[in-house]
């Protein structure tokens, strides 16, 4: 067993962990946090995206205890992403997911919205494009990703609008 | 880009019993959000992983690492010694044999006499951790005694002996069929021209996102609970009652939030039944998550099929007759396939006239993952050589494939060859948009060699018009309760498996009763609490659960006119309920809210709650087997798809895709187009990529059991997908509506063959079209050759002596002279 500290949406946690954990578990076992999915075991899928310290990565490719020390952002954390844009608990980016019908089954969304946060950060105005190119390693079986496109570029303008 | 040209009767109520012009809409035909949508982009909906209860234990299978043998011993004694280890179940216990189908009673929650594929599951351990379970399963040792593997269609016909299962009907032939209706053999000779064709459709797996995942719960009052990643709560409820001999009554399936189904958690699972098992002899909750790899074995995907198509027609491309062999390779296990055997022929007749047909299918066991009901279930691969066949057939003619198709068109309101009751069908206007959006008629002909457009055309049953087991009970069921605050509860068994269902019960319900879909809460998917609604298949559920929806809300409302109308001292057919007021509709401003109606209403006649039901209608045809294919209405689909083909390497690219769908009217158009996207991207990354393949040498392994070799379409493979939704009203459906969840990707195969033909004048009739593939019949015909790839040959199948049935036309031409026709019979 090995302890490790992860801060997890801005959170603490502090747990003995087997060295074999992946993060992923760590993250839906330990922190309790379930919007963070598992879809393939493989880092195909994209279902078990987060944001590790700024940077987008499949949380099934890592251990926990090389996540120690690390400040991991989940779903459950975008509610506090740019608290001035929020409205009604929701992030600009959800609300674009959620008014452009952007997903189906909702279980490739939690890593959809972050790969989308992500995105827009480094490049505010992608073209359909490069929106194709950067949500590849993000899986959807539902909707032949097209409302998923139109969701961030509506995303895209909300955030600029400041919505 | 997506279109909804909004032709058709949006805006405009269906419902109106007094006969007045109907009100506008409020709810049903626009773009609503969705009422569980918030949860899932917060990532707080439970799916059935998410779960966890008190003192619960994680389960794990043994699975075999052998294609087919006879099990000599399984020794659990080490495992069960493992710490953390609470049971260990072996087949011995559950003896009693399952399949959804009453006819395909050939699955065992544990093998314990035979295993038949590599990955059938022969022991289940529950421990205190998922890591202890797994550790167990690994001390378990079992002796096989192999035997040989069946791998192919032709190996399973070859090797009669090699018997997979003995309740197969002969050798490894599962389950067979032939029709004939009408003669067809006088059909070919009134024909000018007569070919056969010969098509292969690999199979493939649906790849739902949620790795199937339940938790079996006997408590001490002796009940069981399972929660489960099921479409089909109903089916599996029976299931569990009898492998586990448990009263039914005792017995309740919720089907959790589920994270993509497409068919492929339809079955009832031996993991669904092991965890119930396990928390009987443990009196804990225990649950079981299967990795990736295990998906792969629970397969149930498309069932590779072997076609051959012979037709005759006329100088002007007419159909005289049309006859369809198929053989459909099921793998280890029967589940749904001998309704997908038939699929593979029955809706053939849906799109063009055909006058007589005859159809022979068959269905062999293989010691591979067993297939079943993928997305379109059995009637893709037939639709891709019929609609390949009728582009060959204008090459032929010298027609163009658009204008053909249309010369061709089944009547709406007429009678099927097999008898099938065709209702509305709207495939000339969908056949019309696409031709239009894509510029087909001034593009095609004049495009760069390597580049293509191809055409193909479709229909989809709207409901299967008989349930799995047999029963004269309605398919659907709705219970609404009525709160004094205004809140509308509609109780149904519908599964939502992402396409909606809950949501489209809150539309009709909320546009029934002039409320806001968010003022209705639905409850859906729990056997207990639930009617029975029989699931997520068959495009059914819109449709059924919609009109028992209907039937529930209207009830209710009755009650509440004949409450208000007395008080309003006004005669009831002119209340009206909207904006959450029921008012008069003279004068608007005499009436109540929705929750003062509601109040009085309960005051008169005390608790208030209705209910709905919905059951197809009988089908027309008499004879035997004709339950399966008749559906209340057919869903039509028109695509134009454009490729680009490098005639160097063979690669295909698909820049953009023109879709027309006849779904009727829409509930939620904005959904409608997800779902005929969502198949559009399913039809074409089966087409291109994706193919269920084994290992040769007969040890018949997965070749591809996991995402990082089973390749689908990401964003960026997706083209750009031009959507045309018809909106034109289907009287049987609610508010209009026909099915959309699978229909659209029935033309995109097909299309894409037909698209290729087009850019480099070379034919692949075989799924899935790989560049390989692509670049072989490039290089045959640039060799003076057949441009072609595909089959070359159809095995001998010693199909049954076909049900010779006489045609619709013959019994009237019967009715007119007097005189039997060739080949009928009573």
């Amino acid at each position: 067993m090995q302890l490790v500290n992860i801060t997890i949406n801005g959170k603490a946690f502090e747990h003995e962990v087997e060295p074999r954990l992946l993060l992923v578990h760590y993250i839906r076992e330990k922190a309790q946090l379930t919007g963070t999915h598992v879809g393939c075991d493989t880092g195909n899928c994209g279902a078990c995206t987060v944001v590790y310290n700024g940077k987008l990565i499949k949380s099934c490719l890592m251990l926990a205890v090389q996540a120690d020390g690390s400040e991991i952002l989940t779903i459950e954390g975008m509610s506090q992403q740019d608290p001035e844009k929020q409205k009604n608990g929701l992030h600009p980016i959800q609300d674009a997911f959620l008014e452009k019908f952007g997903f189906q089954c909702g279980y490739c969304t939690p890593g959809m919205v972050l790969n989308t946060h992500t995105l827009l950060k480094s490049n505010p105005n992608p073209s359909e494009h490069e929106i194709r190119e950067a949500l590849e390693g993000n899986l959807c079986m539902c909707t032949g990703y097209q409302q998923i496109i139109e969701s961030i570029q509506y995303a895209a303008e909300k955030m600029k609008a400041g919505k | 880009m997506a279109i909804n040209p909004g032709t058709g009767s949006n805006g405009v109520s269906g419902t109106t019993s007094n006969g007045k012009p109907a009100r506008k809409r409020s709810v049903i035909g626009k773009a609503q959000t969705k009422i569980d949508t918030r949860d899932k982009v917060r990532g707080i909906t439970k799916y059935t992983d998410d779960m966890v209860f008190p003192r619960m234990l994680y389960a794990k299978l043994f699975r075999s690492t052998v294609p087919h043998a006879r099990i000599k011993s399984i020794d659990i004694s080490a495992a069960e010694k493992y710490p953390g280890v609470k049971a260990v179940l072996t087949g011995h216990a559950l003896p009693v044999a399952f399949g959804i189908m009453p006819v395909a009673q050939d699955e065992h929650v544990l093998a314990y006499e035979k295993v038949r594929m590599v990955g059938d599951a022969i022991a289940a351990v529950a421990a205190t951790s998922e890591e202890a379970a797994d550790e167990a399963v690994q001390l378990i040792k079992v002796e096989y005694e192999l035997l040989p593997s069946i791998g192919s269609i032709q190996e399973a016909l070859d090797n009669p002996d090699t018997q997979i299962h003995s309740t197969s009907e002969n050798g490894n032939i599962h389950r067979s069929i032939a029709y004939e209706f009408g003669d067809v053999e006088a059909g070919f000779a009134e024909a000018d021209h007569v070919r056969e064709d010969f098509f292969f459709y690999e199979g493939n797996t649906h790849l739902a996102l949620e790795e199937h995942s339940s938790i079996g719960i006997w408590s001490a009052d002796q009940k069981l609970t399972l929660h489960s990643s099921t479409q089909n709560p109903h089916y599996l409820h029976r299931t569990l009652a009898k492998v586990l001999e448990i009263d039914q009554a005792r017995v309740r399936v919720i089907a959790a939030p589920c994270g993509g189904g497409f068919g492929g958690k339809c079955d009832p699972f031996n993991h669904e039944i092991a965890v119930c098992k396990l928390s009987m002899m443990t009196g804990r909750p225990v649950k079981i998550t299967l990795t990736r790899e295990e998906v792969f074995y629970c397969h149930r995907g498309r069932h590779p099929v072997l076609m051959s198509m012979k037709i005759g027609y006329k100088n002007d491309g007419s159909i005289t007759a049309f006859h369809n062999r198929t053989v459909a390779d099921g793998g280890a296990y029967g589940g749904h396939g001998p309704a997908s055997m038939l699929y593979t022929g029955v809706l053939q007749t849906t799109t063009y006239k055909m006058p007589r047909y005859k159809f022979q299918g068959a269905r062999v066991n293989t010691n591979k993952a067993p297939c079943g009901p993928k997305r379109g279930h059995g009637t893709p691969q037939p639709r891709f050589g019929q609609e390949v066949q009728l582009d060959k057939i204008a090459t032929h003619l010298g027609l163009d494939p658009a204008e053909y198709r249309k010369s061709l068109l089944v009547e709406p309101h007429s009678l099927t060859a097999n008898w099938l009751p065709i209702a509305t069908i709207g495939l000339k206007k969908c056949i019309d948009k696409v031709v239009e959006g894509s510029g087909w008629k001034q593009r095609r002909g004049n495009l760069p060699h390597g580049k293509g457009l191809g055409i193909a055309c479709s229909a989809y049953m709207t409901g299967a018009g008989t349930a799995i087991y047999w029963n004269a009970m309605p398919h659907s069921g709705v219970q609404i309760k009525l709160d004094r605050s205004g809140c509308v509860a509609v109780f149904c068994g519908v599964t939502d498996i992402g396409q909606g269902s809950n949501s489209m019960l809150a539309y009709i319900a909320a546009e029934i009763f002039g409320i806001d879909p968010f003022d209705i809460r639905v409850v859906s998917s729990d056997t207990d609490i639930t009617p029975v609604d029989l699931g997520s298949y068959s495009s059914r559920v819109t449709l059924m659960a919609g009109n028992a929806c209907v039937q529930a809300a209207e009830r209710a409302k009755a009650i509440i006119v004949e409450a208000v109308a007395p008080k309003l001292e006004v005669p009831a057919e002119r209340i009206v309920f909207e904006g959450r007021r029921v008012f008069d509709e003279e004068d608007p401003n005499k009436g109540m809210t929705f929750a003062e109606a509601v109040i009085l209403a309960e005051t008169q006649f005390g608790t208030l709650g209705t209910t709905g039901s919905y059951k197809p209608p009988k089908w027309p045809g008499k004879y035997r087997g004709a339950g399966v294919g008749p559906a209340p209405t057919y869903s039509y689909c028109a695509s134009v798809v454009e490729t680009d083909v490098n005639p160097h390497t063979g690669i295909v690219s698909v820049p953009r895709i023109w879709i027309a769908h006849d779904g009727g009217t829409s509930i939620n158009p904005t959904l409608v187009m997800g779902q005929v996207e969502g198949s559009v991207y399913m039809g074409l990354s089966e087409t291109l990529f994706e193919e269920m393949t084994y290992r040769g040498n007969r040890n018949v392994v997965h070749k591809f059991p996991s995402f990082l070799e089973y390749k689908s379409h990401t964003s960026n493979d997706m083209p750009d997908i031009i959507t045309y939704l018809l909106e034109d009203p289907e009287p049987n459906g609610p508010f209009g509506a026909k099915e959309a969840g699978q229909g659209p990707l029935l033309p995109i195969p097909p299309a894409v063959a037909n698209s290729i033909f087009n850019a480099v004048g070379v034919r692949v009739d075989e799924i899935p079209i790989t560049p390989d593939k692509v670049l072989r019949a490039i290089r045959a015909k640039a060799k003076g050759q057949e441009g072609r790839v595909g089959p070359m040959r159809f095995p001998e199948v010693p199909y049954p002596d076909p049900i010779v049935v006489a045609t619709p036309d013959d019994r009237d031409h019967v009715v007119a002279t007097g005189k039997e026709p060739v080949g009928a019979t009573k």
